[in-house]
């Protein structure tokens, strides 16, 4: 795998916050590389970095020190409008809680994503593909409030790979789902990943979701431990599709 | 795209939405009530000062244009207007002030109706008796009066004698001699009205007698009813300056806490569009529409809003108030609605433009 390949390349990365008069480190010194094509697996104790690691891959705030390579170039030396301009196209965020917003419909929280990226606000007709494979084409014209949790985190998943995002960052995206739903959204980005070789980071604190991905890092007090370590990444799904061979 | 959001977000508050725009309508429909009245009755005072078929008028020097005038003039002063030539004939009358912007108006009531071309009687007719008064159509209606009934005025019963159409000299006419004596004014009166045998002369009559009579105040009747402008009545347009800034400041808190609290109760959604890449600017563009949005609105429902006024003045009180519908004003009072909203956007918006998206999106 060449240095190419790298599509996330997080080096020594800090994020510090300050409450009132104390400094409260959440990432100390992180490291990490994502292959293009991935799809990984974030897992750590609660309080260990993962949002925040998240949330500065993708722009949504600064870091401290260090540097974080996205699809070639450092956003940590990126102005405040250059991060907001990298968002509408280099990352796709899904929540935990779905975060469509509760007036528009399935379609229009998909066509606004789009609008805001490109001043357009109609989906290619190749997307109506996609919005087949998540499985919610027929529920498009009906607002989050009519759609299950499964549905709207699908609709969410469809709005963050709209614009074709480098990386799709999903933070807990089965937090809030039954096993059912779970079992459909990562189905979802399974595929997603399989067909379309989207690279999807993930964060979640079920290790039988985490094992649906090609690799899992573990976080422990603001670091990434297999970095740090090299131990072994601990065994996925017997008989999966792969963590061994080389995701495409 | 963001325009739908903006409706949708309206939709999604219909009471809030429903009372920003009653709001600005409130607001809009005070600016164009206080300009209608303003220039409705100085309209209306210009017609009826037109309507007597005058081409001169004389005022006593030094007197306000509106305003009470008592009655300065000599009068024998008539007397002498009707000597000059071209002068077809001369009135004179005392005008007193009956309270509020009301006045009576004492006539020598022969040559009135000779200058005016007489008076158009929709019930009853001329004097006949001492305290007789000529009232006028609004006046009639305002008052619920009929010909034979009685009215109270400066301390004395009048009989209503006839109820003619509005718009010549004045809404209440009385015997010249009669008001003369009552308000101690024997021989004294407050205008002269002049007609001239040719009206192309007026100008060579006026410089005429302004030579003679340097101190009065001398108009030909254009130049005497162009002078019923708001910026000649003093006070006046501070007044609707008043009003006007105080609807402005109605319809700027109105905004702001209607934002304000839209800003707060779509925190959440803002850090959403945040997180999608939307930029300030396109956050502050949603809340401008949707500000743009409520003052068309309000507008609108504050243009119909002055023709409700208008119904509630002409059908309640004719005589004291008329009121214009002022379309001239439409834009102005929607621009300065506008304005006033922007002011009052612009701080729930900056707080939205600047949201801080992680905290937004963690928000409850
Ligand atoms: N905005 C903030 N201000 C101050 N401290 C913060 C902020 N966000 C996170 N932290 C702190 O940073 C540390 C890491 O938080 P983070 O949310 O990244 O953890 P996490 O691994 O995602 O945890 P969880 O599994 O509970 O979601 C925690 O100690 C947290 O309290
Ligand atoms: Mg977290």
């Amino acid at each position: 795998m060449s240095e190419q390949d790298i599509i996330i390349s997080i080096r020594n990365l800090w994020k510090i916050y300050r409450v009132g008069q104390v400094d409260v480190p959440a990432l100390r010194g992180a490291n990490l590389d994502v292959y293009r094509g991935e799809f990984v697996a974030v897992v750590g104790p609660s309080g260990s970095g993962k949002s925040t690691m998240f949330h500065i891959i993708g722009g949504l705030t600064p870091a401290t020190s260090g540097t974080v390579i996205v699809n070639g170039r450092d956003i940590t030396r990126m102005t405040d409008a250059e991060r907001t301009r990298m968002r509408r196209t280099q990352v796709g965020f899904v929540f935990q809680k779905y975060n469509l917003l509760p007036t528009l419909t399935a379609y229009d929280n998909i066509a606004i994503a789009r609008h805001i990226a490109t001043g357009r606000a109609d989906l290619e007709p190749e997307f109506m593909e996609v919005l087949e494979l998540l499985g919610i084409a027929h529920r498009l014209h009906h607002k989050p409030s009519a759609l299950s949790g499964g549905e709207q985190q699908r609709v969410a998943i469809a709005r963050a790979i709209v614009n074709h995002p480098a990386i799709l960052l999903a933070d807990e995206p089965t937090g809030n789902l039954d096993s059912v739903n779970s079992q459909a959204v990562l189905r979802v980005l399974k595929d997603l990943n399989r067909r379309l070789g989207q690279t999807i980071l993930m964060i979640t604190h079920d290790m039988e979701v985490a094992s649906w991905a090609d690799r899992i890092v573990h976080m422990r007090d603001g670091q990434i431990l297999d970095w740090e370590t090299s131990r072994p990444v601990p065994a996925v799904r017997s008989g999966s599709e792969t963590n061994t061979e080389e995701p495409n | 795209m963001i325009n739908k959001l903006v409706f949708e977000n309206l939709k999604h508050r219909p009471v809030r939405t429903a009372l920003g725009i009653v709001a600005i309508g409130v607001q809009v429909t005070m600016m164009l009530t206080v300009v209608g009245l303003s220039e409705g009755m100085l309209e209306d005072a210009a017609r009826r000062a037109r309507g007597t078929g005058a081409d001169i008028w004389v005022r006593p020097p030094g007197s306000a244009l509106i305003g009470f005038s008592s009655a300065p003039m000599p009068e024998k002063i008539v007397e002498f207007f009707e000597k000059q030539p071209h002068v077809q004939v001369a009135v004179g009358n005392v005008v007193h002030p009956i309270g509020g912007v009301n006045t009576v108006t004492g006539v020598d009531y022969e040559k009135f109706v000779r200058m005016c071309g007489g008076l158009t009687f929709l019930e009853g007719g001329p004097f006949r008796e001492r305290f007789d008064i000529i009232v006028d159509e609004r006046y009639a209606r305002q008052n619920h009066l009929r010909v034979g009934d009685k009215v109270r005025l400066l301390n004395h019963e009048w009989r209503v004698a006839g109820i003619v159409e509005p718009g010549k000299l004045a809404r209440l006419l009385v015997r010249r001699d009669v008001l003369q004596e009552l308000t101690g004014n024997t021989g004294k009166i407050s205008q002269v009205l002049i007609k001239l045998d040719d009206p192309s002369r007026t100008e060579q009559v006026i410089q005429e007698l302004k030579r003679k009579l340097p101190d009065y105040q001398i108009y030909s009747i254009e130049e005497f009813t162009s002078l019923f402008t708001v910026s000649n009545v003093p006070g006046l347009q501070a007044f609707i300056n008043v009003i006007i800034g105080l609807s402005v400041v109605v319809g700027f808190l109105v905004v702001f806490l209607s934002l304000y609290t839209a800003v707060l109760e779509r925190t959440r959604e803002i850090g959403i569009l945040k997180a999608l890449g939307a930029s300030r600017g396109y956050i502050l563009s949603i809340l401008l529409r949707e500000t743009v949005v409520l003052v068309l609105a309000g507008s609108i429902l504050g243009i119909l809003g002055s023709y409700g006024s208008r119904w509630v003045v002409m059908t309640l009180v004719p005589a004291s108030l008329t009121q214009k519908i002022v379309p001239h004003w439409w834009p102005l009072a929607t621009a300065i609605a506008l304005g006033g909203a922007l002011i009052g956007a612009s701080y729930p918006g900056w707080k939205a433009a600047n949201q801080d998206a992680i905290e937004a999106l963690a928000y409850e």
